[in-house]
């Protein structure tokens, strides 16, 4: 995946390199800038078994500023922002691999290097019994689970670093 | 032999002949025996589903993903240009003006919509409110619902957006939206059992070319559909996941 350039980023931004769980690597650019999530707005989006984006709706365009073209084919982790520890995402992909529904908050990087915070369901699509891909669909969250849930990330992600 | 359709028990009771009118349409066009059978609840018409008593269907979507999903039937339309989207509505001068600002103990009338309950409570959730908070209150229409907030006998009202155009004037003044839902993704769709083998592909291709003549212009005017339109497998798939992933 290619690195975030900075032309496509507003305001003023860190850098940092993600790591992510197949050993790729991505510079993303990162600002301050909270798009808040908009009441009765859904994304939706679907993606192989691999986290490959299949299907993102419109409000997945509008809430990520990347294009349905740029986005379809991206694994999903295009939209991951540095403040969110590895730990959760291994933890969604253990449960969704199982077969059952993960369910939390999440932190998402915007392609102009702002973010949103959702409240995610992320379940496995099945065809004859078996998984052949996974539906995510995230809304406007709690703003109090939110930050306690961001509070938790905070810890996590130290734990992380330090270890 | 004659096949069984029914509609979803979601439209207001002033519909009820342009539907009628639509089976009249339907049987011309297509050469078949249909007979229309209108159940006046959700829970009548599930078990006449249970029961394999339907052949085609117009369904909402939470039941739309039922019937493909566990019997199989196959999508053969949707209507164009009219999406599902749910609305919460308050009388005006409800003391509250965003979900957010909405307390635990509210009274909520829903009408027995299962599509729009689900989008409902999912835009309830950033003031942390769920069916173990609220007072549920059960009525059998989008009107009753109205009236239970008209009256003070419930706070807010879980509806189908596109039912709010039928009100009158004087009534959308006393009311007031909260949040409505955009979502852009969920629609009802006309469904054929398996029944129908090689006729679905018959009543499919009357539908899609419906809008091109004078008749069948004029009875798509009276269900407030402007055509039907082909959906796609993966469209129909993309919804029934959204809806499996909201329940």
């Amino acid at each position: 995946m290619e690195d975030m350039k900075p032309e496509h980023i507003v305001g003023e931004y860190k850098e940092y390199t993600l790591t992510y769980y197949d050993g790729t690597t991505r510079k993303v650019l990162v600002t301050d800038i909270e798009t808040p999530y908009p009441d009765g707005k859904l994304i939706v989006s679907t993606t192989d078994l691999n986290g490959i984006i299949t299907h993102a709706n419109q409000a997945f365009v509008d809430m990520s500023g990347y294009t349905r073209e740029e986005l379809i084919g991206q694994p999903h982790y295009i939209l991951r922002h540095p403040d969110m520890p590895k730990a959760a995402f291994r933890e969604m992909w253990e449960t969704i691999k199982s077969g059952k529904t993960w369910r939390g908050y999440i932190k998402n990087l915007r392609k102009d290097g702002g973010y949103y915070l959702v409240y995610a369901t992320v379940m496995p699509n099945f065809k004859n019994g078996k998984i052949v891909g996974y539906t995510s669909v995230r809304r406007k969250p709690s703003r109090r689970k939110m930050e306690e849930a961001l509070r938790r990330y905070a810890r996590m992600k130290a734990e992380e670093e330090n270890s | 032999m004659s096949f069984q359709f029914t509609v979803s028990p979601d439209f207001p009771p002033t519909r009820l002949p342009s539907w009628y009118l639509f089976n009249t349409w339907l049987q011309k066009s297509t050469g078949l025996s249909i007979h229309l059978e209108m159940f006046p609840d959700f829970e009548s018409q599930r078990e006449a589903i249970a029961k394999d008593k339907i052949d085609l269907i117009y369904a909402n979507p939470y039941d739309a993903a039922m019937l493909v999903r566990e019997k199989g039937f196959i999508p053969l339309a949707r209507p164009k240009d009219r999406l599902d989207e749910a609305v919460i509505l308050a009388s005006a001068d409800f003391p509250y003006e965003e979900v957010e600002e909405l307390k635990s103990g509210m009274r909520v009338a829903v009408a027995n919509d299962p599509a729009i309950n689900l989008l409902g409570m999912m835009m309830l959730e950033p003031a942390e409110l769920h069916s173990g908070n609220i007072e549920v209150i059960k009525v059998d229409s989008y009107q009753a619902a109205i009236r239970k907030v008209l009256q003070g006998e419930a706070d807010i009202a879980f509806l189908l957006k596109n039912s709010m155009m039928r009100l009158s004037k004087l009534v959308q003044s006393q009311l007031k939206t909260i949040v409505e839902s955009q979502i852009g993704d969920l629609y009802h769709t006309f469904l054929a059992s398996t029944t129908l083998g090689e006729h679905a592909e018959t009543i499919k291709k009357a539908l899609l070319d419906m809008h091109n003549s004078p008749k069948g212009r004029e009875v798509l005017e009276g269900l407030e559909i402007p055509a039907w339109e082909e959906i796609t497998p993966e469209e129909t798939d993309f919804m029934i996941n959204l809806i499996e992933a909201l329940k």
